[in-house]
């Protein structure tokens, strides 16, 4: 099938196979018998094929004992007899597709939902049962029918009271213990009060019996919390099956000469690292031996590669490009640039103002209000009718129809409606709440490299060049996995056929040197192509014996969809770029754009001025995606981080967009304010519907038949305008279709 | 209305068989893999859960 060989064929992968063994084995656990199971993350997984693909591939493999693909997850799950691992991940790439190691340990089962689940499952049976025994009370059943339906009611109410109702208690219970209330506490009180009521209803052969009630209370409350637990939760798998791109470990040269693959916990200063080329640098080092180039954009920001030479100190999380190294460890991983950074992070995020979600807020107030209202009632009634049973029956009556029914379900449901019209654009939400605060923001922060830009440079002006020089230089470029070799590459549109260089050798740190018959060609620094230029420009020259054939120069391209964002999110927003890149580079992309910026910012320095925006009054939303704006993320208001985000920027972020177009930003918002619009609407219908049906409850009129028309007919009022959300899907789509987005291959951020 | 309370058990053992098969659905991983499943069915191998 098609899409399989273009998805396997497109995605361009930094090799560095030669660790994989020790990281397969590490991310693997044992599954008992001498037995290990491996996860790999594949995601360009798309079809039929591919699982045949994938399966039979794996399954092949000496040791393997069993190999089954998961295409919801994108995932391969493979076990295989204790011993060295066979080579996964080599036999996936040559079979098209890239794989990552998929850390287990992370990915703990996720016994919240299937709970949900069974509590759901339960709740439905008992509720559609007990309506049927219902439906032939309300219809005027005698008296003996009556109580035995009753009876039956209560059999079947009590234990799914007891195994669906836990989900409720729980959380009611921890609020109380903590003085606190929360939405759940009403819902408890009303569930168990009128269960105890009707069970005393029964045993006193009493006509009215809310059995019904309670359960269809349970049920639809409880389908808004496995929505809103469903979202969460595709959100999550998604974004963890993104690939963890950080290194476990690395290769440690032992002082008797032999090579272990080490965890990077277990990396202590001073021990010698082999890096290959490709590879991330594990812990904060310096170079003993070797030269290669580095790209330190997720780290820093900086778009241009920097070479690297015996004694440079790198930080732990820089991506060594071209040649192997050789490193001693100056600092433990906990003590390395990566982890100062996550230490940011959550002091930042620690100082953030904590949100509270609508949802909590609304039940802040209803739960005293409901309860005073219930509590008034039986006062009152006691007081005008002097009768015990009639009071508390009414009492009940009351706490019953005002059961936050319509507002469980109004917020969770609107926000599941919005999660699936952001996913379908390619958009991953993390949290109802996000959307909430992506709905109040009202500037915006964006970093430069990585974000506005793609984070490949290109090179600036193609057709200027000569363009036999351009198809020589291709030719030598194929060679090179470096950035500006990628470039030429992909500018030559022509490559060329007659002339192939011999002796490809690529120097680290410098550039790539071939013969062509009698004649030296060098593509690389101009101090090094040209042995009398002192120059040090960041292009490169193409050099045929020591005389200039052309030069390139190379700019960080836009991402696509850039101008169009930006014009529509200026009519809202106020919006600066915060970068770590140098002042030039990122002055050219703000005049392109003509926005407000500040250059070579730190990562403290991008939360400070998120704070002083913040102090002004204004809520902010951080778009980044490197490690140097992970703390920037953790403390904005709202926050949104590409697919190609460092892991724990992605992990900081409310919400992850996967296409390349930066559209997705304006979109976002579009949505979640569409959302909030709606919610509102939700919750003043919840409202509107209380005003109406306490003061009937109030007096009286309120029979277990009434409860359960007036509920049904709220939940589904709230549901259906939820729904309304969708409903502009035929619009987007057009609108989308116009500016395509373009899958985005997800691989090393190189 | 006598005549008909035999229906009552009936409907139950009947709800209860339809919970109890949706309980081990879940409980065996029938639900794990959705669109995985949807595109077995064209493979021709023999297929086993994990």
């Amino acid at each position: 099938m098609t899409c399989c060989t273009s998805a396997g064929g497109i995605a361009l992968t930094v090799a560095n196979d030669i660790n994989k063994d020790g990281e397969v084995l590490l991310a693997s656990h044992l599954v008992g018998d001498g037995i290990r199971q491996t996860d790999l993350s594949v995601p360009s997984i798309h079809c039929g094929a591919c699982i045949r693909n994938i399966e039979t591939a794996l399954a092949a493999l000496p040791g393997v004992e069993a190999a089954r693909v998961n295409l919801s997850t994108k995932r391969a799950t493979i076990r295989w007899h204790d011993g060295a691992p066979p080579p996964f991940i080599e036999t996936l790439r040559r079979a098209g597709y890239d794989a990552h190691v998929y850390d287990a340990g992370a990915d703990v089962k996720d016994t919240a939902f299937s709970e949900l689940i069974r509590a759901l499952a339960v709740a439905g049976f008992a509720a559609s049962n007990i309506m049927l025994l219902s439906v032939s009370v309300w219809s005027g059943a005698d008296s003996a029918t009556r109580d035995l339906f009753h009876a039956i009611s209560a059999a079947i109410a009590l234990p799914a009271l007891a195994y669906s109702g836990r989900v409720f208690f729980r959380s009611a219970w921890r609020a109380l213990r903590h003085s606190r209330t929360n939405m759940d506490v009403p819902i408890s009180i009303g569930v168990l009060l009128a269960f105890g009521l009707s069970v005393y209803e029964t045993a006193t052969h009493g006509p009215h019996a809310y059995f019904d009630a309670s359960i269809t209370l349970l049920f639809f409350l409880l389908i808004g919390r496995t929505l809103d637990h469903l979202m969460r939760e595709k959100a999550r798998t998604a974004v963890t099956g993104l690939a963890n791109l950080a290194s476990r470990g690395a290769l440690v040269l032992q002082p008797d000469g032999s090579r272990v693959y080490m965890p990077i916990n277990e990396i202590a200063v001073g021990m010698t690292i082999l890096l290959a080329a490709g590879e991330r640098i594990p812990v904060d080092a310096k170079v003993l031996s070797g030269h290669s180039d580095i790209d330190s954009a997720l780290l820093s920001g900086e778009s241009a590669p920097l070479a690297a030479a015996p004694g440079a100190f790198l930080q732990a999380g820089v991506l060594n490009l071209t040649g192997p190294l050789t490193l001693s460890s100056t600092a433990t991983a906990k003590d390395s640039a990566l982890a100062d950074m996550v230490r940011l992070m959550e002091a930042a995020e620690t100082g953030r103002s904590h949100y509270r979600r609508i949802a909590d807020r609304a039940s802040q107030l209803y739960a005293p209000v409901v309860h005073a209202t219930a509590l008034l009632t039986f006062v009152g009634w006691m007081i005008a009718a002097g009768d015990v049973h009639r009071a508390v029956t009414i009492a009940i009556a009351v706490l019953i129809i005002t059961c936050p029914c319509a507002l469980g379900l109004a917020v969770p449901m609107v926000q599941v409606m919005a999660a699936r019209r952001l996913f379908e654009s390619g958009i991953l939400l993390k949290d109802g709440g996000a959307l909430e605060r992506l709905a109040e923001i009202d500037a915006i922060v964006f970093d430069k490299t990585g974000t506005l830009t793609s984070g490949t440079p290109r090179l600036i002006d193609p057709t200027a060049v000569d363009p036999e020089a351009l198809q020589l230089a291709a030719a030598l470029a194929v060679h090179s996995r470096h950035p500006y070799s990628r470039a030429i590459e992909a500018a030559c549109a022509v490559p060329m056929q007659t002339i192939k260089p011999d002796a490809v050798t690529e120097q680290p740190g410098c550039g790539l040197e071939a013969r062509i018959g009698a004649h030296l060609y060098r593509l690389g620094r101009a101090n090094w192509a040209l042995s009398d230029s002192a120059s040090n420009d960041a292009g490169l020259v193409l050099a045929k014996d020591d005389t200039a054939l052309a030069r390139f120069q190379f700019e960080d391209r836009l991402r696509d969809g850039t101008h169009g964002a930006l014009e529509t999110l200026k009519q809202d927003f106020s919006i600066e770029i915060l970068s770590g890149d140098h002042d030039a580079a990122v002055g050219r992309i703000a005049d392109k754009l003509s926005l407000r910026y500040s250059a070579g910012m730190l990562p403290a320095g991008k939360v400070a001025r998120i704070r002083d925006i913040e102090t002004e009054g204004r809520k902010v939303l951080m778009v980044g995606d490197g490690l140097n704006d992970a703390p920037a993320l953790a403390a904005a208001h709202a926050s949104m981080a590409p697919a190609t985000a460092a892991d724990i920027g992605r992990n900081a972020a409310d919400l992850v967009f996967l296409h390349e177009n930066l559209d997705a930003v304006p979109q976002a918002i579009g949505i979640a304010r569409e959302a909030a619009k709606l919610v509102r609407q939700n919750l003043v219908l919840a409202v509107g519907y209380n005003l109406i049906a306490v003061p009937v409850a109030i007096m009286g009129y309120v029979t277990p038949l009434v409860a359960a028309i007036a509920m049904s007919s709220s939940s589904i009022i709230v549901i259906a305008n939820a729904l309304r959300l969708g409903g502009h899907r035929g619009r987007d789509t057009t609108a989308a279709a116009a500016t395509k987005p373009v899958p985005l291959n997800i691989v090393e951020h190189a | 209305m006598d005549d008909f309370l035999f229906l009552v058990p009936v409907a139950l053992l009947l709800g209860l068989a339809g919970l109890g098969a949706f309980m081990w659905a879940l409980g065996n991983g029938q639900y794990d893999d959705l669109n995985g499943a949807a595109e077995r069915i064209l493979l021709d191998d023999k297929d086993r859960p994990l």
